[in-house]
């Protein structure tokens, strides 16, 4: 196994709950590994599932989406949305060939920076012991 | 009018196409009128030899069905491609991978292993594998190259037009040949089909989408007037392009995406899993997972028709599948 691998998670944080949170672990000073590349949504509800799969196609290791705790959506259900999807996209992933552990959907509020930087550094070991994600390789034949 | 060089060629796919093109009936004999066929495997008889006699661009319209897995008909596309000033991808297979292209759910290990060695049918005692080369007395003999992964007609040689559909219905071919009989195309790229998802000319009845389950359709007897969704039948009517008069779903039948993905959608699964799961009456995990061990097969059913034009294309090496 490669030791030097470091994988590219892409987060996907809803603006209310997670992406605060995130600061919140910032601003705390709290260090958690740098492989996450962070982008903000509204809402989970919002990820559309072609996100995830476009991420995998440009080159993540991981995916993960992190939302409010259920109960908590500032658009009451977009997280009961999100939370419907994710074991579906994780078993269409399942049969492209892309291990379970390479997408997560998590809840994490606004108070939980210390959740969300465990969450990553958990992430980032579990990706390591899986090693990068294998390229399509030879995908367009012309152009 | 002169008439038109029409060459009509087949890769993998499984002939379907071939005889939609005989289903237009007296359609056919106008088509005869319009070109004369320089190529057509199932219909004339034509060696690979009579196609050089061509000069790049001599063919008008080339009508290329079947998905490409192997060295010869990548060849043949490429060089249908010099030949042709209009290429059309016909069918399902071409125009996406079709169903040749869920092979790309496997190896190519892995299926030889399963044709070669494994099927019961199979009595191969000395484990012979084709290979593209082999030296008998005689000299050497040779096979095409099977590839790792099966590929739509666009990833190999640039297409001028989609007619999708497996295959694809008579209507719109007929609105092809008019269209090569007027030159009036459509602008390059176009696809020769509906511009809406299948739903909107689906002619069931749409009601609140709720339901506790996803049945297969030979579990259920089909209320021939209600959305298939809403009866727990999954059906990619959503994520699916307009054109084909919704055949299987008037008959009873969910759509399986043979029309490709609807326009702007980028991968047809990913749609898919949005639309099966906005309609589950589950507000907790427990019971989102419960209902989601009842979609049997889901790349395999959201891919239908396209898994090698799919964002993923072909399923990872070494990724484990449990
Ligand atoms: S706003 Fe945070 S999940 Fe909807």
């Amino acid at each position: 196994m490669n030791t030097n691998f470091e994988p590219k998670i892409v987060g996907i944080l809803c603006n209310w709950c997670s992406y605060t949170g995130a600061d919140l672990a910032g601003i705390s000073r709290i260090k958690y590994p740098a492989n996450i590349k962070i982008v903000r949504v509204m809402c989970t509800g919002r990820v559309d599932p072609t996100f995830v799969l476009k991420a995998f196609q440009q080159g993540a290791d991981g995916v993960l989406v992190s939302g409010c705790h259920p109960g908590d959506c500032h658009y009451v259900d977009g997280n009961v949305k999100a939370m419907r999807r994710a074991p579906l996209v994780t078993e269409l992933l399942k049969q492209m060939g892309i291990e379970e552990e390479r997408f997560k959907l998590v809840w994490v509020s606004a108070s939980e920076g210390e959740k969300f930087a465990k969450i990553v550094e958990d992430m980032v070991s579990d990706l390591k012991k899986l090693g990068p994600l294998v390229p399509v390789g030879g995908a367009v034949k012309h152009a | 009018m002169p008439k038109i060089n029409l060459a009509v060629y087949w890769t993998a796919a499984c002939g379907g196409c071939d005889v939609a093109i005989l289903d237009t009936q007296e359609k056919i004999l106008q088509v005869g009128e319009l070109a004369n066929i320089v190529l057509w495997p199932l219909a004339t008889d034509g060696k690979y030899a009579d196609l050089d006699k061509f000069k790049s661009g001599d063919i008008d319209v080339c009508l290329f069905h079947g998905s490409i897995r192997l060295s010869e008909q990548e060849a043949m596309a490429r060089l249908l491609r010099e030949k042709s000033k209009v290429l059309i991808a016909f069918g399902a297979c071409a125009a996406f991978g079709g169903i040749p292209g869920l092979a790309n759910f496997h190896r190519r290990e892995e299926i030889f292993h399963r044709a070669y060695h494994e099927t019961p049918s199979t009595s191969n005692p000395n484990g012979i594998i084709p290979e593209t080369q082999v030296r008998v007395p005689e000299g050497t003999l040779t096979l095409p190259e099977f590839y790792d992964q099966v590929y739509s007609l666009d990833q190999i040689v640039p297409v001028d037009y989609y007619l999708p559909g497996c295959p694809p219905p008579v209507h719109l071919i007929e609105a092809a040949i008019d269209a090569i009989a007027t030159g009036e195309l459509p602008p390059k790229g176009s696809v020769i089909a509906g511009d809406k998802s299948l739903c909107h000319e689906c002619p069931r009845e749409k009601q609140e989408k709720k339901v506790q389950g996803f049945k297969r359709p030979h579990e259920v007897m089909v209320d021939p007037n209600r959305c298939l969704l809403e009866q727990g039948i999954i059906c990619n009517g959503p994520s699916t392009r307009s054109g084909c008069g919704a055949r299987c779903t008037t008959v009873n039948m969910p759509c399986r995406g043979c029309f490709g993905p609807a326009p702007e959608v980028l991968d047809p699964g990913a749609k898919l899993v949005s639309s099966t799961a906005s309609i589950m009456d589950a507000n907790d995990e427990a019971s989102v997972a419960e209902m989601i061990g009842t979609v049997v097969d889901p790349a395999g059913l959201f891919y239908r028709f396209g898994l090698p034009s799919s964002m993923l294309q072909k399923k990872r090496q070494g990724g484990k599948v449990s």
